[in-house]
């Protein structure tokens, strides 16, 4: 069960990451001072792909819920950095961003941490 | 924006969104697991979790989060985000230790070392690469 609820969890939040950030791109710089959170609301509710986003991290949302309820937060927390290499290679294709050598392999990096840190 | 308020403002965000998200957790972790029910599939058992102060706190921190990292994705790359907030499952195991009394072993503690390693190395990079779409 534990795995059945890490996989929900990370396709739905490569979904969400992917809807977010391609969505907020074609809105253009956003701010969260006091005018700028209404602002940003007002945005949400007038982009679908950032609704269909907001979907898929509340299922994302749900299943890490129940996940922390049984596993270690020391687990759940790490089990859910598991879409990292999928994520950005999807924001590379998908996306169009640039990833260097650097970047790459602070990525692998970081990845090689956290699955050590699931084990 | 001048680039070097943008890259303030990028940090502050960075910042600002790792203490919610962490703490956020930690409150929700804490939350379910004083739950006398277990969730499932049931949506009404996570509509009753939702009115436990520790979830409910949890889940506002958390909404918070979603809204400042919004914020920030319009600013810099998911790619450079990503490895960036990997800082959180560090907080989140050194909140699991010294709140929740998990036991976390020396293998899980290297783990964050190497997470360290990586996410600094990311920091040195640029934030943005692709060209914006929208409106300037």
């Amino acid at each position: 069960m534990t795995w059945v609820l890490v996989i929900v969890m990370v396709v739905a939040t490569v979904l969400s990451d992917l809807l977010q950030s391609f969505e907020m791109k074609r809105a253009g710089e956003q701010s969260v001072g006091a005018r700028g959170v209404g602002r940003l609301l007002r945005m949400i509710g007038a982009r679908r792909y950032l609704l269909l986003s907001i979907v898929c991290l509340a299922f994302s949302f749900f299943a890490f819920m129940a996940l922390v309820q049984s596993a270690p937060l020391s687990f759940a927390v790490p089990a859910s950095a598991s879409s990292f290499i999928l994520e950005t290679v999807l924001a590379k294709i998908l996306l169009h961003e640039q990833i260097g050598v650097r970047r790459a392999a602070g990525t692998l990096l970081v990845l090689g941490g956290v699955v050590l840190l699931g084990k | 924006m001048p680039l070097s308020t943008r890259t303030t403002r990028t940090y502050f965000l960075l910042v600002l969104f790792l203490a919610l998200r962490a703490f956020g957790n930690l409150s929700l972790a804490w939350g379910t697991k004083h739950l006398p029910e277990t969730l499932a599939v049931d949506p009404m058992v996570y509509l009753r979790a939702m009115l436990h102060p520790g979830i409910a706190l949890g889940i506002a921190m958390l909404i918070l989060a979603l809204l400042v990292r919004l914020a920030l994705l319009s600013l810099a790359d998911l790619s450079f985000i990503l490895p960036m907030t990997a800082v959180g499952y560090v907080l989140a195991a050194v909140l699991g230790r010294f709140f929740l009394h998990e036991a976390v072993s020396p293998q899980r503690w290297l783990a964050v070392t190497l997470i360290f390693a990586g996410a600094s190395l990311v920091s040195s990079t640029p934030q943005a690469t692709s060209k914006p779409e929208g409106p300037q």
